[in-house]
């Protein structure tokens, strides 16, 4: 293992946007050759995180692959992954190769940016994901708002500029307050090496502050009630493309945030602050699935469904259990999957009809029997049914939660039926019923449309019936976390008790609340 | 013998003689010859040559600290810093300035020769070890400042714009010069040293009404709020590449005397000075940052946007540690790479052989100039703050010493006017991008592309490579303390 794989997954994809820099034209040729390109750029980066997967040791809970380089003189170079991130690194690699060709032909202006965007994101991405060092990790963080920026507002539909603009200064907004924690850390701890800051153990009050801004960044990027709003803008007016990547990975940048800072640098917060994330997971559960039933536009619908999911991450991850964590994990990369490869349905017929109006569409059964198959498979994945990977996320952040509040597991569940309510809808709509006279020509999927499908597919029937890979890639690393927590969080008795010098005698414990 | 000694002595002063000799000679040669346009060109060219020789001999100016001529004149790490830094500004902006006076047939040698005399009063100023010397930097440095904000002298615009710097400047000299007497009556010292001795024990009120008069000459130079009202009038109607100047080297020289002037001589008393500064600078940024929303002029924007840009480099200040020196002067560089580059494009919106201005003109040019509108972009983003970009790096020294000296508040308004800024900066985005393209500009001149590369470049790789810039700003600051 001499060379540093991990650098090479998360800067491969620019080099191979470097690479479309020099094709030059703008004819057919050069456009296909910039898709060539990306292509076989996001192909290897895949194949060579695969080879990640398979040195991965899931035994120990200790950073892999790390590198770590001087950079700052502040912040290094330090990269490596664990069992949490590792997961959503296979995923960012996996799921690119798919957006490139799901923009195969329904990208036809200005493709060589498009891929440059895309390759620019994918690296932005990775390196999120595998950051171990704060500033290292903001700067990957919020470098992604750039191509995404631009993807929106270039590529997007009518209400692009005001779509991109709501996404980028919202995003902005709460991260910046996340920048000054992370100097306010640096300034406490003398370092910014995330694995040197779980272990600091942050005094109390800094940790109510730091996490509320934390929590200001993440729960934008979730996104949460009641900071949801920027999402289904974004999605209505993002390309295909982009839609799938916004859902499938950058709204996990919210939770893989959650696990990697707020939970083990803040527990104490964590562990207070809980019940105002039930509250919110709750609320966003409940709230954004009702109005997901009243939407019109399928991508809303999606996009709303998509918030609702993220309420059982956030509530699961907050929970505090083996099992919460677990599916919160679980539920995002099952919800990158499913509500990617949703994106990517609609996007089938958008392409066909350019519109994405629900009324519009009406008995596509008749004419378009694989697609319905297939749509029918991620409509019950995102139900939950038992069987599709969405039932065993939803299903484990529910008993986590359960464990530790009834109550909130109790309301938690109303969105599993709404969730069968708003998902069926939309199927009965769209592909049932007799067929309307606009669609009438429509045509079924093709064999690119069919190789997107095909793995989504299969993955999502195969982490349904069979979880375990992806529990047992990520079960070292959540039972440290966790046993970092408990012992945190069962400390108050003893982690408040100050040492007091008295005079002339040894040191005695008294309970902090005396003190003040 | 005695000779000769004498004239080592002065080594660490060279840069600035053979500034000053380099611009009497440009004057006379210019004078001498035939006074054609080629001719004007070419003396501008080799006024270039000339600061390029006098950053060299910066660089060999021998390390560590020297005092001369009675400790008015000061050669420090800090001073070496940012005497290449404003002569980067000012060599920067004649590059600029040499393509655009070519073709409005403005071409004369006075041009140049004003750069290096403002240049020499820059570089006064920041080597400025007392008071006097301080007011004899800043007057040399302004002087040609206003000339040359009039030097299109046929153009209203531009004469309106000289002459109304050269009012509101002479005010904020006469204040800075109350201020300095007070200073100096109530101390009975002007070197900086002495005023830090005299104020050891803590100030009267006559020293802070000193120093209040002294903040607002200084204010005056960096165009911080409340003294920023010249800047959007004078930036929009001095011919552009004196905008240009304008927005890089003086408000690195300025900031450097601010800096310099308030940590050496008033240590004393930073309680008293930092609410100022923190004022000042929260005002700054704020203006900055919603004042440029309703712009439609490029360089106007671009006046609230420098606005802003002070008061992120006075966070810094306002913390009052050498973090935050530090920041203040990567801020700074960063600052003047970035203006060179955006002022680079900005020159380059030229149409049927007009300069236009307007915002809504460079629409669509992400498609008929793609590499231009990148490097913008990406230019853009960095002012605004955006990571992996070298403008990121900048607010994120500044704010890291905010942090540790406690200005909690002043940080969070900071950032988020940072935000409210990445707004401005974002329309323009769009316009180059999202919206629909409108009449190809001319092709981009040599020297344009030039500077354009290389600041966008040191912009987008900053990140890859920050060691040398940040190495050298630390030692900088270090030799403040």
């Amino acid at each position: 293992m001499s060379w540093p794989i991990l650098s090479v997954v998360t800067f491969l994809p620019l080099v191979g946007a470097l690479f479309i820099t020099l094709v030059r034209g703008n004819d057919n040729l050069a456009k296909n050759t910039a898709r060539w390109v990306a292509m076989w750029t996001t192909l290897v980066t895949f194949a060579i995180s695969l080879v990640m997967v398979v040195r991965f040791d899931p035994a120990s809970a200790e950073f892999q692959f790390s590198e770590n380089h001087p950079w700052l003189g502040v912040a290094n170079y330090h990269m490596g992954v664990d069992g949490i991130s590792l997961p959503f690194v296979i995923l960012t690699t996996a799921l690119m190769p798919l957006c490139i060709l799901a923009s195969w032909t329904s990208v036809q202006k200005r493709v060589k940016e498009y891929m440059i965007a895309f390759l620019v994101l994918e690296t932005l991405m990775v390196g999120t994901f595998s950051a171990l060092d704060l500033v290292l990790f903001y700067l990957f963080f919020e470098g992604g708002l750039i191509p995404m920026f631009l993807i929106i507002g270039v590529w997007g539909g009518q209400r692009r500029v005001y779509a991109s603009f709501k996404f980028f200064l919202y995003t902005l907004a709460g991260s910046v307050l996340m920048l000054l924690a992370i100097m306010a850390m640096y300034w406490e701890a003398g370092t910014t090496d995330i694995p040197a800051l779980m272990k600091h153990g942050f005094p109390l009050g800094m940790q109510k502050w730091a996490w509320l801004a934390f929590f200001a960044s993440f729960a934008v990027k979730m996104p949460m009630w009641p900071v949801h709003t920027w999402l289904p803008d974004a999605h209505v007016e993002a390309p295909t493309a982009g839609s799938v990547i916004l859902a499938a990975i950058l709204l996990k940048m919210g939770g893989y945030g959650f696990l990697r800072f707020s939970l083990p640098m803040f527990p104490s917060a964590s562990h207070d602050f809980a019940p105002l994330i039930f509250t919110l997971s709750v609320v966003a559960i409940i709230y954004t699935s009702l109005v997901a039933l009243m939407q019109e536009d399928v991508k809303k619908l999606i996009a709303y469904s998509s918030v609702a999911h993220m309420g059982f991450v956030t509530m699961g991850i907050f929970a505090g259990t083996t099992q919460g964590i677990a599916g919160g994990i679980f539920q995002m990369i099952s919800h990158g999957i499913v509500a990617g490869a949703l994106f990517l349905c609609v996007g089938v017929v958008y392409d066909r009809m350019h519109t994405r109006e629900i009324a519009f569409y009406g008995g596509l059964v008749n004419r378009m029997p694989v697609y319905a198959a297939i749509f029918m498979i991620f409509t019950m994945a995102n139900v939950g049914l038992p069987g599709t990977s969405g039932f065993v996320g939803e299903f484990l952040t529910l008993i986590g939660t359960f464990k530790n509040n009834i109550a909130v597991a109790f309301f938690a569940t109303f969105g599993v039926i709404l969730s069968a309510a708003y998902a069926l809808w939309l199927y009965r709509k769209m592909i049932f019923g007799t067929l309307k006279p606009a669609v009438a020509s429509i045509g079924d999927i093709g064999l690119r449309e069919a190789v997107i499908f095909a793995p989504l597919v299969v993955l999502t029937i195969l982490f349904g019936i069979a979880p375990k890979p992806v529990l047992d890639m990520s079960a070292a690393s959540v039972a440290q976390l966790l046993d970092g927590y408990n012992k945190a969080i069962a400390a108050p008795k003893t982690a408040e008790l100050t040492p007091i010098e008295l005079k002339g005698g040894a040191p005695v414990l008294i309970p902090v609340s005396a003190v003040r | 013998m005695n000779a000769m000694t004498q004239m080592q002595g002065l080594w660490p002063v060279l840069p600035e003689l053979v500034l000053g000799v380099g611009a009497l000679v440009m004057l006379m040669v210019g004078v001498g010859i035939h006074q054609t346009e080629r001719s004007a060109f070419i003396v501008n060219a080799w006024c270039i040559a000339v600061m390029v020789l006098v950053a060299g001999l910066v660089l060999t100016v021998p390390a560590g600290r020297t005092e001369l001529f009675g400790g008015s004149f000061v050669v420090d790490d800090y001073a070496r810093y940012l005497k290449l830094l404003a002569l980067t500004g000012s060599a920067g902006a004649l590059m600029l300035s040499l393509d655009y006076l070519s073709m409005d047939k403005q071409q004369r040698f006075e041009y140049g020769v004003l750069f290096l005399l403002a240049t020499l009063g820059m570089m006064m100023l920041i080597s400025a070890n007392d008071l006097i010397a301080l007011y004899l930097g800043l007057e040399l440095m302004s002087l040609p400042l206003y000339v040359v904000a009039a030097s299109n002298r046929d153009s209203v615009r531009s004469t309106e714009a000289g002459l109304k710097y050269f009012v509101l400047g002479a005010l904020s000299s006469g204040m800075l010069l109350y201020g300095a007497s007070l200073i100096y009556g109530f101390t009975g010292t002007v070197n900086f040293a002495g005023i830090a001795k005299a104020t050891g024990q803590g100030a009267n009120l006559g020293l802070i009404f000193g120093l209040v008069f002294m903040f607002a000459g200084f204010c005056f130079k960096i165009s911080a709020v409340p003294f920023h009202m010249w800047t959007p009038d004078v930036y929009e109607g001095a011919p552009t590449p004196v905008t240009a100047f304008f927005a890089a080297a003086p408000k690195v020289a300025g900031i450097a005397i601010f800096v310099r002037a308030t940590m050496v001589a008033f240590p004393g008393i930073t309680h008293e000075w930092q609410q100022i500064v923190v004022f000042i600078s929260i005002a700054s940024m704020v203006l900055g940052a919603f004042a440029a929303i309703g712009q439609k002029n490029i360089k106007r924007l671009m006046a609230y946007s420098s606005i802003g840009h002070m008061g992120f480099a006075l966070v810094g200040l306002a913390a009052g540690t050498q973090e935050g020196v530090q920041g203040v002067l990567v801020y700074m560089s960063i600052y003047v790479v970035m203006t060179l580059g955006t002022f680079a494009c900005i020159l380059s919106m030229r149409r049927d052989g007009m300069l236009v201005e307007n915002i809504s003109d460079l629409a669509g040019l992400a498609r008929t100039q793609p590499t231009m509108a990148f490097f913008l972009a990406m230019l853009l983003f960095s002012l605004a703050g955006i990571p992996p970009l070298a403008g990121f790096f900048a607010k994120f020294y500044v704010f890291l010493a905010a942090i540790k000296a406690g200005l909690y508040v002043l940080a969070v308004i900071g950032v988020l006017a940072s935000v409210v800024g990445a707004f401005y900066y974002l329309t323009i985005v769009k316009v180059m991008y999202f919206d629909e393209p409108a009449k190809s500009f001319q092709r981009m001149p040599g020297l344009l592309r030039l500077v354009l590369a290389v600041a966008g470049l040191i912009n987008i790789l900053f990140f890859a490579y920050p060691g040398p810039l940040l190495g050298a700003a630390t030692a900088a600051a270090k030799s403040l303390f």
